[in-house]
């Protein structure tokens, strides 16, 4: 049975519709890419699984149970922790009350242990714990937001950009903490602008084409087509990275 | 003389500052100004002077309308506030039905109590109502030590909920980012109903407080302190819990110095002069939004 299975899911905002049916799956402990173009409508899904935004038809099943109709905290506690795009941290609260706060979630879970568990795996946040969230740099922010994702052990980690605004080092970074975390078994839905390094550590993957999906296929599959080579990966055109 | 001014002062601005948190602590959260904060200070006060005549001892009485006062401000949001959020009204029709709301506790109230004065029954003060005590050249009353420190261990708890609990943190992530809070898992209907909770009841605490302090409660009484807290946040910098505290005791202190060193008839033109020249000075507020954020 797969963790995640949405089917023919259409969203939108007032009268505009981003979303013309969209089915896919994603299994448990793999890691599935969406890729596609800006305002392919990838966000926008993203929002509709977490339930920031109205499925108008269609349905969403998240570990065996239909929230279609869920209120967001429910997909929360239900084990789908989001990373939002552009991070979202509280920039006035601390390091730690961020981590603080979506811990509070986890009653079963001693707060203090998990966040203790995560400054091991990223010390820049441990020695940062004080800190005004927002005065953190870029990549220090993406990690809180994935830290404070992860501090609940979710069963699946969506993440929508994150690698976006930084540089390639941190960008490397970044893609490093995806790996290991699906090395430990926690499943992952990556929306990326990175197509290439997406594809590369993707099991599954997804092309969205102005709110449908294109195509799909294994990432090394979908890797190895032409067409993905033109659109989505070509060198030097960033324009078409997106 | 001066010291005694600046002590009575503080008696009053403690009890302002009650009342004001309240609307610096929903529009924290919800960017919107609750009008129907003053007629929960008053309703809460009639609650406290019925509880009382119904026999209850006064801290009693004070326990049950405080909670009352929290559970109306529960209320006034599922009636008057949390159908418009879910259509995403804005902020300027929100304003308009908890005037509304207003209106309807005002005329609940004046159905049940009548317009005029009320006052506590006699002897609802006991051994508090009795005689002065002595500090150095200052001289208070049982009721105004009582006052103040129930206001400010209600502030001190305010302050700690704020700061060291998950429902103040929570507060704290509705107020900066909705989106984020909700994408933690937060359930924003649920903090947004405890916000509303605390901020009526701090109001309802302060009602209950000046009716006693001044041993008069009155349908007016609202509106007579509704202009001065909205003063108050604004001098604080909206949203700033902090802020609101600085600026109520700011308030308090030139209006009972201009009593003694003008004359009462100018008691608030003076003291909404100051804060307009403050206001002048930092346009903001002295606090912005951020504080209650950082709490």
């Amino acid at each position: 049975m797969s963790l995640l299975e949405i089917t023919d899911l259409r969203a939108g905002y007032g009268r505009i519709e981003v979303l013309h049916g969209i089915t896919l799956r994603v299994e448990p402990h793999a890691l599935c890419a969406i890729v596609g173009a800006n305002g392919a409508g990838k966000t926008t899904l993203l929002l509709a699984i977490s339930r920031l935004l109205d499925a108008r038809a269609g349905t969403i099943r998240f570990d065996g149970r239909d929230v279609t109709r869920a209120p967001s905290h429910a997909i929360v506690r239900a084990g789908l922790s989001h990373v939002p795009e552009g991070r979202r941290i509280l920039p006035a609260m601390s390091v730690e009350e961020n981590l603080l706060v979506a811990a509070a979630l986890r009653k079963d879970l001693d707060a203090r242990t998990e966040i203790t568990a995560l400054y091991d795996r990223f010390p820049i946040l441990d020695t940062r714990r004080r800190l005004a969230a927002g005065s953190l740099s870029g990549g220090e922010q993406q990690m809180l937001a994935i830290a404070r994702a992860l501090v609940v052990r979710p069963k699946l980690l969506v993440l929508d950009e994150p690698s976006m605004g930084l540089a390639p080092k941190l960008v490397a970074q970044i893609f490093d903490i995806v790996a290991s975390e699906r090395a430990r078994g926690t499943s992952i839905l990556l929306v990326e602008q990175n197509a290439r390094k997406a594809l590369a550590l993707a099991d599954y993957a997804y092309v969205m084409e102005r709110g449908t999906i294109a195509l799909e296929g294994t990432g090394a599959d979908l890797a190895g087509r032409p067409e993905i080579a033109a659109a989505y990966l070509g060198d030097g055109d960033r324009s078409r990275l997106g | 003389m001066l010291a005694q001014q600046l002590a009575n002062g503080l008696f009053l601005g403690a009890v302002y500052a009650l009342f004001a948190i309240g609307y610096t602590l929903v529009f924290g959260v919800l960017d919107i100004l609750n009008l129907a904060h003053a007629a929960i200070f008053m309703a809460t006060a009639f609650a406290a002077i019925a509880l009382v005549g119904a026999g209850l001892p006064l801290a009693l009485a004070i326990a049950i309308a405080v909670v009352f006062a929290g559970l109306l401000g529960i209320a006034l949001d599922r009636v008057a506030f949390a159908p418009l959020r879910a259509r995403n009204a804005g902020t300027l029709v929100p304003l308009i039905s908890s005037i509304g709301v207003a209106i309807a506790i005002g005329g609940v109230a004046r159905g049940l109590f009548g317009p005029g004065e009320h006052r506590f029954p006699s002897g609802t003060l006991g051994p508090l109502g009795e005689g002065r005590i002595h500090l150095g050249a200052l001289a208070f009353s049982g009721l105004d030590i009582v006052i103040l420190g129930v206001a400010l261990a209600l502030m001190g708890t305010l302050a700690y909920v704020m700061r060291a609990t998950s429902l103040g943190r929570a507060i704290r992530a509705v107020a900066e980012d909705r989106v984020a809070a909700a994408l933690l898992g937060l359930d924003l209907e649920r903090t947004i109903a405890l916000t509303f909770f605390i901020a009526s009841a701090l109001g309802g605490a302060a009602g209950i407080l000046i009716g006693l302090q001044y041993d008069s409660v009155s349908l007016e009484m609202g509106s007579r302190i509704e202009l001065k807290g909205l003063a108050i946040v604004i001098l604080g910098g909206m949203g700033s819990i902090t802020g609101a505290v600085i600026g109520a005791f700011i308030l308090g202190a030139v209006e009972v110095l201009s009593v003694a060193y003008i004359t009462s008839s100018y008691r608030d033109a003076v003291a909404f002069g100051v804060m307009f020249a403050i206001l002048v000075l930092r346009p903001s507020g002295l606090l912005g939004k951020r504080a209650l954020r950082t709490a």
